[in-house]
Parts: C-alpha cells; structure tokens; sequence
C-alpha cells in the first residue's frame, strides 16, 4: 500500500537527457501504465523508481518519503522483467523464496508464502522445476510469484508480456490486471503496447522523446489527446492526420470543407480516427481505395485523399473493394474531429 | 534437425581426420606405447643393455617411500597451485567487471603475465627470492625474516606454487572476467531488488552461475599443475631440498634422464597416465554433476 510520487525527475546520460522533466502522481492502489515507442525513456523512468538508475535531477518519493537515494532493497518494491530474470539454478520455490530468504524469515514461513503465492498463480505443480523446464508463460508467472511473495509496496512492471506469443499475452495481461486489483497493490507498468496500455491502465502516461506528452485515463487519451503524438500513437489504426486551414468557422484541405470550431484560423493539424469514418454518398471526404484488409468484425481501407495523402478508414463490418479503383465518399462527426497546432503539435480543439 | 554431413566416399572423410590421427599417434600414442614397453625392462647401470623384469619396476615403485611422497607432494602442490591460480583471478574478475572507467586498462595489465613463458617466471622468481641477491629476500630480512627456500621446504614448496600461479592467474581470469560479463544484468538486479547485497548476491546467485566456468578452469589448472610447472621447478628448486618439491613428473625427468633409471621413469609416466585419466573422469563424474549450465 503506497503513493508513488514523481516530481519534475529528470535523467541524463552524459550530456544527453534523456528523461525531461516528468512529474506523475499515483495513487495508493493506482494502476499506471508508461507507454511510447522504443527509446522513449520509459524504461528508463521505471529503473529510476526501481533504484536501478540514479536520478539525475528532481524528487521521487514513495510513500510520502525521498527516495532518491535508498537502495533499490530499501524501496519496498518488486520488479517484473522483461527477460522474467529467473535465478536459472534455482527451483520455481527457490526463486520466489529468495528474497524472503534474504529478509532472514524462518523456513516454515517461506514455505507457507511461497505456497500460497504458487496457489494464487497455480503453479503449485512446478515448485520443484528449474526455470528451464518451464514455458514461457510459466516463467512469466514465476516472475510475478517472486514478486508478490514479498508483498512489496509498490509493483514495478518492465515490459513483462513482450516475450510471449500474442494469445498468451492476452491472457496474462487479464491475469495481471486481475491480480493486481484482488491484491490493491500500486503498480508501474511499461509498454510499447498501446493495445496493453488502453486495456489495463488505471491511468496512463504517453511518453515521447523522454517528455510525458499526456496522463490521464486510456478513455480520456483516447477521446481528447493532448497532443498530436499522443492522438497517433494512442488507437490502432492510428489517426489519420491532414495538414488544413482553418478560417470562418470552415476546415480546408485538398478541396474538402469540414465545419470548425469557431475562434480558430490559420494552419492546423487536423486528425480523424478511421474508426469514427462512416460511409455516406453525400460525405464530405473522399478517398481512393488501394487496399482493403478484412478482419472480420471490420474492414480496413488504405488509400489516399485527392491531395495525395495516405487515408485509412475502418468500416464495420465485411466491405468487398477492388484495389486501386474503388472511391469512397466518408463522413465524420463535428465532435470527433481534433485540432492540433501545426506548430507545436498541442491540441487546440 | 540433422546437423551431421553425410559423405559418400570415404577419401575425403579419411583425409579431413588424418592430420588428427596422426598427430595424436605420433605425439601420444607412440610415446605412451614406448613408455608403457620400457617400463617393462631395467637398464644396466651405463644404458647398454636391458633386461625384462615384467611389472618389477611397477612393484617396486609402490614400495618405494620417495615415489610414495613425491605422490602427496603432488596433491599438495597441485591443490595449491590450482587454489592460488583460480580464487585471486575469480576476486580480480570480480573486480575488474564493476569498473566502469578505463576497464580496458585493468584488463590488459592483469593479462600481461601469462605472456610470460614459466621457465622465465620461473627465473624472475628465483631472482627475487635469490637468498643472496634477491630484492624480495632482502626486504623479508630487513624485517628480520630470514628467507632461505633453499633449506626450507616449506618456503621452497610455497615459492614454487606462487611461481607456477602467477602467469595462470592472468589466464584463468580472462575467464572468469568473460564469464561475469555474460552473467545478465537483470538477474544481478532482479537480486538486488530482491534484498541481497553485493557479496551475498555473488555467492548465491554469481557464483553458480560461473560454474560451468569454473569447473572447466578447475580441470585445466590442475592438468597444468601437474604437467606444465616443470619449468619452474626445475629452475627454482630442482626438486629439493630433500625432493621436497618433487612433483610426480619430476620426477620421472630426475630418474629418467639424471638418474638414468629409464625402466623406472617409464613406469612412472605411466602410473601417472593413469592418475589423471582417473582424475578427470572423477572430476567430470561428480563435480560435473553440481555444474549447472
């Protein structure tokens, strides 16, 4: 049971900086996912609350207390690795028992803890197996049962479901999230995955080139992005985003007019979800068909506008199209279209 | 999947494994038959005739209390050696991976001594513990020791196991420094996110995992100490004081080429075959079994 409280944390390698300045707040039982593309220093900022990279500047405190500068022991956390970072000579019972064992607790009680963590995780028939012997997806639970052995404060996740194959990651990321809400322990969780991060979060922080672009709940950076990057990065397919002018209340691009909010004028970034595209004779934009890739419940289009541009648009439902000849006319809602900055990339409506 | 290839004739195969076999039948297998057929035989006292004596010189040895405590001499000093080589190279390894700065630096002096050749360590040694002359023996009489591993077995057998260790230590750690390097990062963390600090994490989790490293460097080593330090003992001590440094194959050299008993020294070289036939498949039988990989 903690707060984890980042404020203004900034890394630097050398000369470069690497984390710019993030400041984020969680809640006691709070479940946070970091998320952005590889590089992003998400990573990063979770290894400097994990007391595994020092902080170069700013204050982060766990519970209420600096933190700055304890040892990674002294935190009261535990990690979840990517790589799962099992002992490799150890049993499954041996690699969650380690760090009870290390706290000097008397044997009979590890047992008990590490049972009834097996239970929990049913993995109650490998405690005798080496890591080895053990699936990917075992050793993911493995991973997460040496973490709630200890009952820590804080849970640290580093990209724990990238190494399984695309079912299984389905099913652990339930398992985690159900786990983590039964247990009401505050949690860290880093993904590059926006499907991970939307499903799972509490709230979410979209981290960019080592900023945090937004925070706030999956539904809330999905429906009104801060910021170009986060409109782009957050849904899949990703939002279509048009260079436009904007002027007397009317959008411009390419020959297309869409009504604006009124107040805004001069060159805007103007971003459409494919999802919120609906077919209609009488819409306002039309795009040529290139390419159509059924999934079922949804249809892809890709294509491009009359002005060249690259178009998807997803449509419910099986729509049978002849690459390269099809046109399309689609319309949108005035509420689901977003404006940003053409400059700073910053939502302006 | 098949790895193996498949030949058709059997020229090609033949050739590819004739530099093997033939190296090994003219280095091993040839010797080793000669010394096993002249252990069979005793020389007259000038080496001009031989004659047949069955496994005489085997019994003999058996019951001879010199060859009896070259055998412990050689447990002692192999154990030593193998000690003295493998744990400062495993505590300099240990060291040398958490530098952070100028690692490459550390890494190339620490390797520079296995350049040497043994018979050189060997004589620098000897210089530096020379009774007379040597820096180290002045120094250890200026502290009022006095140095004499000429008389003192003890001091004799110590000199010597340092000589021999000096150059392995550089060997055996660009093992064990490659070794830790391969250890994960995210395991050493995931122990220290888990309570263990530095020295415990080392031996409970470091160290198992350096095993199969360790287990082969514990091999090599000690087929080194009881093979390859003859130079440094023929230049150090010559097997004195009182055959106090006397290692098994050393002894097969004084008997067979100083003292010219060649039935005697054959038979020797072949009970020593034997021995570390004997020790390597013990070693890979139950050490082996404790390694895991």
């Amino acid at each position: 049971m903690a707060t984890v409280d980042l404020d203004n944390i900034k890394k630097r390698f050398g000369a470069t900086e690497v984390i710019k300045g993030v400041s984020l707040s969680v809640q006691d039982g709070e479940f946070v996912v970091i998320v952005g593309p590889s590089g992003c220093g998400k990573s990063t900022l979770l290894r400097m609350v994990a007391g595994l990279e020092t902080i170069s500047e700013g204050e982060l405190r766990i519970n209420g207390t600096r933190a700055n500068d304890l040892e990674p022991m002294d935190r009261d956390i535990a990690m979840v690795f990517q790589n799962y970072a099992l002992y490799p000579h150890m049993s499954v019972a041996q690699n969650m028992g380690y760090g009870l064992k290390i706290a000097g607790l008397p044997k009979p009680e590890i047992a008990a803890k590490v049972a009834e963590a097996a239970r929990l995780l049913q993995l109650t028939e490998l405690l005798d197996r080496k890591p080895k012997q053990l699936s990917g997806g075992q050793r993911q639970r493995v991973a997460m049962g040496r973490a709630i052995v200890r009952a820590p404060s804080v849970f640290l996740f580093d990209e724990p479901l990238s190494n399984l194959d695309a079912k299984l990651r389905v099913q652990m990321r339930l398992e985690i999230k159900e786990l983590q809400s039964k247990l009401g322990i505050t949690s860290l969780y880093v993904t590059h995955d926006q499907v991970e991060a939307m499903t799972m979060a509490d709230r979410m922080i979209v981290m960019n080139g080592g900023v945090a672009e937004q925070i706030g709940t999956p539904l809330d950076v999905y429906e009104r992005p801060e910021t170009l990057f986060a409109a782009q990065f957050i849904g899949s397919p990703s939002m279509n985003v048009i260079a436009a002018e904007a002027h007397e209340g009317a959008l411009h691009f390419g020959g297309v007019t869409l009504p604006a909010p009124t107040g805004i004028t001069g060159p805007v970034m103007l971003g459409l979800r494919p999802e919120h595209l609906s077919p209609n004779p009488d819409g306002p934009v039309e795009m040529q068909v290139m390419l159509a890739e059924p999934l079922g419940a949804n249809t892809l289009l890709h294509g491009k506008l009359a002005s060249g541009a690259g178009f998807t648009a997803s449509l419910p439902g099986v729509h049978r199209v002849m690459p390269g000849e099809a046109s399309l006319r689609l319309s949108i809602e005035p509420q689901n279209l977003h404006l940003f900055d053409a400059e700073t990339g910053r939502r302006i409506g | 999947m098949e790895k193996r290839v498949t030949f058709k004739g059997w020229l090609l195969p033949l050739c590819l494994i004739a530099p093997q076999v033939v190296i090994s039948a003219v280095f091993f297998f040839y010797p080793a038959g000669q010394a096993v057929w002249q252990s069979l035989f005793i020389p007259d006292p000038f080496g001009l005739s031989s004659r047949f004596v069955g496994l005489g010189n085997f019994e003999y040895l058996l019951g001879d209390p010199y060859y009896r405590s070259a055998f412990v001499t050689t447990a002692i000093f192999s154990t030593l050696v193998t000690l003295t080589a493998m744990v400062p190279a495993l505590f300099l390894a240990v060291l040398a991976d958490r530098l952070v700065n100028s690692a490459g630096v550390y890494r190339t002096l620490l390797i520079w001594p296995y350049a040497v050749a043994p018979a050189v360590a060997g004589v620098l040694w000897l210089f530096m513990f020379n009774t007379r002359v040597g820096v180290v023996a002045w120094y250890l009489g200026q502290l009022g020791y006095d140095w004499n591993h000429v008389l003192n077995q003890g001091e004799a057998m110590g000199l010597v196991v340092v000589a021999s260790s000096w150059g392995r230590i550089s060997y055996n750690f660009l093992f064990f420094f490659a070794a830790l390097q391969a250890v994960p990062r995210s395991i050493i963390e995931a122990a220290a996110i888990d309570g263990a600090r530095f020295w415990r994490r080392f031996f409970t989790i470091v160290l198992p995992l350096l095993s199969p490293t360790t287990f082969f460097l514990l091999v090599v080593n000690v087929v080194y100490a009881f093979f390859e330090t003859f130079g440094v003992i023929h230049t150090i001590t010559g097997g004195g004081p009182q055959q106090a440094t006397t290692i098994l194959v050393y002894k097969v050299f004084s008997d067979g080429f100083v003292g010219q008993d060649l039935g005697s020294s054959a038979a020797q070289s072949v009970i020593l075959l034997v021995v570390v036939g004997l020790l390597t498949v013990v070693q890979f039988k139950y050490i082996e079994k404790r390694v895991h990989y």
